[in-house]
C-alpha cells in the first residue's frame, strides 16, 4: 500500500472550500441557464407551456368586459386548466424533456467528461444542472401562468380588478405560482435521477405519468410518493369531483400545507440525493450510449 | 529508489473491466515525470490507462494516484491535471474563446483572471486568429489545438493527451511536440498517446508499450530495448574502412551479421551484446588505429521495440 492511500483528515464544516463551491455554482448556472432557456429543443416546451395562454388571449379578445361569461365561471377553467393542464401535461412534459437532457444530452453530444474534468464536486454539478433546469422551467411555466391569470381578469374590466385585488385573487395568484415552482421541482428532480439511470428516460417516464396521474386509487402511504399528491392539495380552487375528474382530484387522506410543501421538498432532496449518489459513480462511456 | 507518490503518478495492481471486456489488466507503474508515452495498438487499452488516470473511469480493481491525489478531492486533484481526450466534442455554439473561459469559470476562476489564462492558451496553441469564430467551423486540426488548450488553460502539473496529433498539419504536429518537449523539460508529467511512433520517439522520457491491456514493456526507450532479448541490437558504425571493420569483426561469438551499409560507407552490426560490442569497437579503434566516424544504435527506437514486442506477436523482455 503506498503512502498516498493515508487517510486524510476530515475537513471540518468551516474549513469547506465554500467561496470556490459558490464561484462554480455561479459559473454553472450561467453556462446552463443560457443554454437551456435557448436551446432550439426547448421550442416545444415554449409552445407547450404558452398554449394555455393563447386560449385564454383569445378569450379575452372575444368576451370583452366579460361578455358572456362570468368571473365564476372563468376561475373555475383555470383552475381546470392548471390542475389538469398545467399539472399533469404541460409541467410534467416540459421537465421531462429538460431535466431528462441536462445530463443526456451531455452524453449523446459527448460534452460530459469536460465537467468531470473539472475541478468541481460532481455533486455540486447535479445540484448547479438541476438548480439550472428548475429556473428555466419556473420562469417559462409561471410566466405562462401569469399571463393566463392576467387575461382570464383583465378582460372583466374594474370586477376583474377588485377581484384580484380586494378579494381572493392575488392570494390564488401567489398559490399557483408557488404550485407550479414545486412542480417543477418535483417533476425535475424525479427526471433527472430517471435520465442518470435509464439511457432511454421515455419509458420510464410514461411510468410516471401513469403513476402520477392513477395513484389516487393507491393506498394512502403509497400516495405519499407522488408529486401531484401535495400540488393537488396546494392548488387555490377546488375542482368538484365530477365523473372521470374524480380520479384526477380526490384525495383521499389529505395533508395541510404545512406539511404538504415540507413533503414534496422532503421527497425531492431524497430523489436528488439519491443522483448524487449516482453521478458519483458514472463513467465517461459514450460509445456505450 | 522507491518513488515518492507525490511526484509521480502510480498505477497499483489496476485492472478495468467494461462488464466482461478487458480494458487493462494487472498493470503495475511509476510515472515520474517527463514525457510518457503509450504506445500499442487500437484496443490495447492506452485510452483506458488514461481515462483512469483522470478519474473519467474508475479501477474495478488497484489504485491509481497521482501526485498522491485521487479524483474523490476533485478540487485539488483538477487543479493539477489536464486531460485531452479523444472525443472531438465541445458544448454546442461556443467558440474557441468561450470554450476555454468557461471551463476556467467552471474552475472558480475570476472573470478577468480567466479572460487572461484563456488567451494565453490560445497563443500557445497559435490559434488567435480563430479564436473567436465558432468551434462548430474549425477544421480538425484546429479543433484539436483549442482542444489542447483547455487542457493546458490552467497550467497543470499532469497533462493527458490521447493521440494529440491527430489531425494536425505537418507545422501544427510539429509546434505541438515542441509544446509537449518544453512542458516535459519544465518538470510535468506529460502522458502522450500516438499512433505516430517516429515522432513521440523523438521527445519521449519513457514509453509504455501495451498490448492486448497488458503492459508489455516500460521504462527508457533504450532500456526496454536492451531487455528484448530475441533480437540482436542494430549498431550503424560509419567509418572510412566498412570492410576492413566487418571482417575483424566476424571473428566474435556475439555479433550475428556485419554487412556493409547501402552507401559503402559504414557497417551495419548485428550483436546480442551490446556492451562486448562496444569494448570490442573501443579495442580495435585503438589497436589497430582505427577512424570511427560516428557509431549509433540503429534499432533502439520506439518503433523497432514496437515492431519486436507487439508488430511480430510479442517478444520477452
Amino acid at each position: 500500500m503506498s503512502t498516498a492511500t493515508i487517510a486524510r483528515p476530515r475537513k471540518s464544516f468551516s474549513d469547506l472550500p465554500w467561496q470556490l463551491w459558490t464561484s462554480q455554482l455561479a459559473a454553472l448556472l450561467r453556462m446552463e441557464i443560457k443554454k437551456t432557456l435557448w436551446m432550439r429543443r426547448s421550442i416545444w416546451i415554449y409552445l407547450l407551456a404558452f398554449a394555455p395562454t393563447v386560449m385564454f388571449g383569445i378569450h379575452a379578445l372575444t368576451s370583452p368586459m366579460g361578455r358572456n361569461c362570468s368571473i365564476e365561471e372563468d376561475t373555475r377553467v383555470l383552475a381546470y386548466t392548471f390542475q389538469i393542464f398545467y399539472l399533469r401535461v404541460g409541467i410534467f412534459f416540459g421537465c421531462m424533456g429538460l431535466f431528462t437532457w441536462l445530463f443526456r444530452g451531455e452524453i449523446v453530444e459527448k460534452s460530459l467528461h469536460y465537467y468531470f474534468l473539472s475541478p468541481m464536486r460532481r455533486e455540486l454539478l447535479v445540484a448547479g444542472k438541476f438548480l439550472a433546469g428548475l429556473i428555466t422551467t419556473s420562469l417559462i411555466f409561471s410566466a405562462s401562468v401569469l399571463l393566463c391569470f392576467t387575461f382570464v381578469y383583465g378582460h372583466f374590466g374594474a370586477p376583474g380588478r377588485a377581484f384580484v385585488f380586494n378579494g381572493p385573487g392575488l392570494g390564488q395568484l401567489g398559490s399557483y405560482l408557488l404550485v407550479t415552482v414545486l412542480a417543477c421541482l418535483g417533476f425535475g428532480s424525479i427526471f433527472l435521477a430517471l435520465s442518470l439511470i435509464f439511457k432511454n428516460p421515455i419509458i420510464p417516464g410514461i411510468v410516471v405519468l401513469l403513476w402520477e396521474s392513477f395513484h389516487a386509487v393507491a393506498p394512502s402511504l403509497l400516495q405519499k410518493f407522488s408529486v401531484t399528491f401535495y400540488l393537488t392539495q396546494l392548488s387555490p380552487v377546488t375542482i368538484p369531483p365530477d365523473g372521470l375528474m374524480a380520479l384526477f382530484t380526490v384525495i383521499a387522506e389529505p395533508v395541510s400545507p404545512w406539511l404538504a410543501i415540507p413533503g414534496l421538498l422532503f421527497l425531492s432532496a431524497a430523489i436528488l440525493v439519491f443522483a448524487a449518489f449516482r453521478i458519483r459513480k458514472t463513467e465517461i462511456s459514450y460509445l456505450a450510449d | 529508489m522507491t518513488p515518492n507518490p507525490n511526484s509521480s503518478i502510480i498505477f497499483e495492481n489496476v485492472s478495468k473491466f467494461y462488464g466482461e471486456v478487458l480494458g487493462v489488466n494487472r498493470v503495475n507503474l511509476t510515472l515520474p515525470p517527463g514525457v510518457t508515452s503509450l504506445v500499442g495498438p487500437n484496443g490495447s487499452g492506452k485510452t483506458t490507462l488514461m481515462n483512469l488516470v483522470t478519474g473519467l473511469v474508475r479501477p474495478t480493481q488497484g489504485r491509481v494516484s497521482v501526485l498522491g491525489l485521487t479524483p474523490d478531492e476533485p478540487e485539488e486533484f483538477f487543479r493539477h491535471v489536464g486531460y485531452c481526450t479523444q472525443f472531438d466534442s465541445f458544448p454546442k455554439g461556443v467558440t474557441g474563446f468561450e470554450f476555454i473561459q468557461q471551463s476556467l469559470r467552471l474552475r472558480g476562476v475570476s472573470g478577468p483572471e480567466a479572460a487572461r489564462l484563456t488567451t494565453e492558451a490560445i497563443d500557445r496553441v497559435t490559434m488567435s486568429d480563430a479564436a473567436h469564430r465558432r468551434v462548430a467551423g474549425y477544421s480538425k486540426g484546429m479543433r484539436q489545438r483549442i482542444r489542447l488548450a483547455q487542457a493546458i488553460a490552467h497550467h497543470p502539473t499532469v497533462l493527458v493527451l490521447d493521440e494529440p496529433l491527430n489531425g494536425l498539419d505537418p507545422m501544427a504536429r510539429s509546434e505541438s511536440i515542441a509544446l509537449f518537449e518544453a512542458l516535459g523539460k519544465q518538470g510535468l508529467h506529460v502522458i502522450i498517446s500516438s499512433h505516430v511512433l517516429h515522432e513521440v520517439d523523438k521527445i519521449s522520457d519513457q514509453v509504455v508499450l501495451m498490448s492486448y491491456g497488458y503492459v508489455v514493456a516500460e521504462g527508457q526507450i533504450h532500456g526496454v530495448r536492451t531487455e528484448v532479448k530475441e533480437h540482436p541490437m542494430q549498431i550503424l558504425v560509419r567509418c572510412a574502412q566498412p570492410g576492413l571493420l566487418a571482417s575483424r569483426l566476424f571473428a566474435h561469438d556475439h555479433v550475428v551479421e556485419a554487412k556493409l551499409n547501402n552507401d559503402g560507407k559504414g557497417v551495419l552490426v548485428r550483436t546480442k551484446d551490446a556492451d562486448q560490442f562496444y569494448q570490442l569497437l573501443n579495442k580495435i579503434v585503438v589497436e589497430d588505429d582505427f577512424a570511427v566516424d560516428t557509431v549509433s544504435p540503429n534499432d533502439d527506437d520506439v518503433n523497432s521495440v514496437y515492431q519486436y514486442l507487439i508488430g511480430s506477436g510479442g517478444g520477452t523482455v
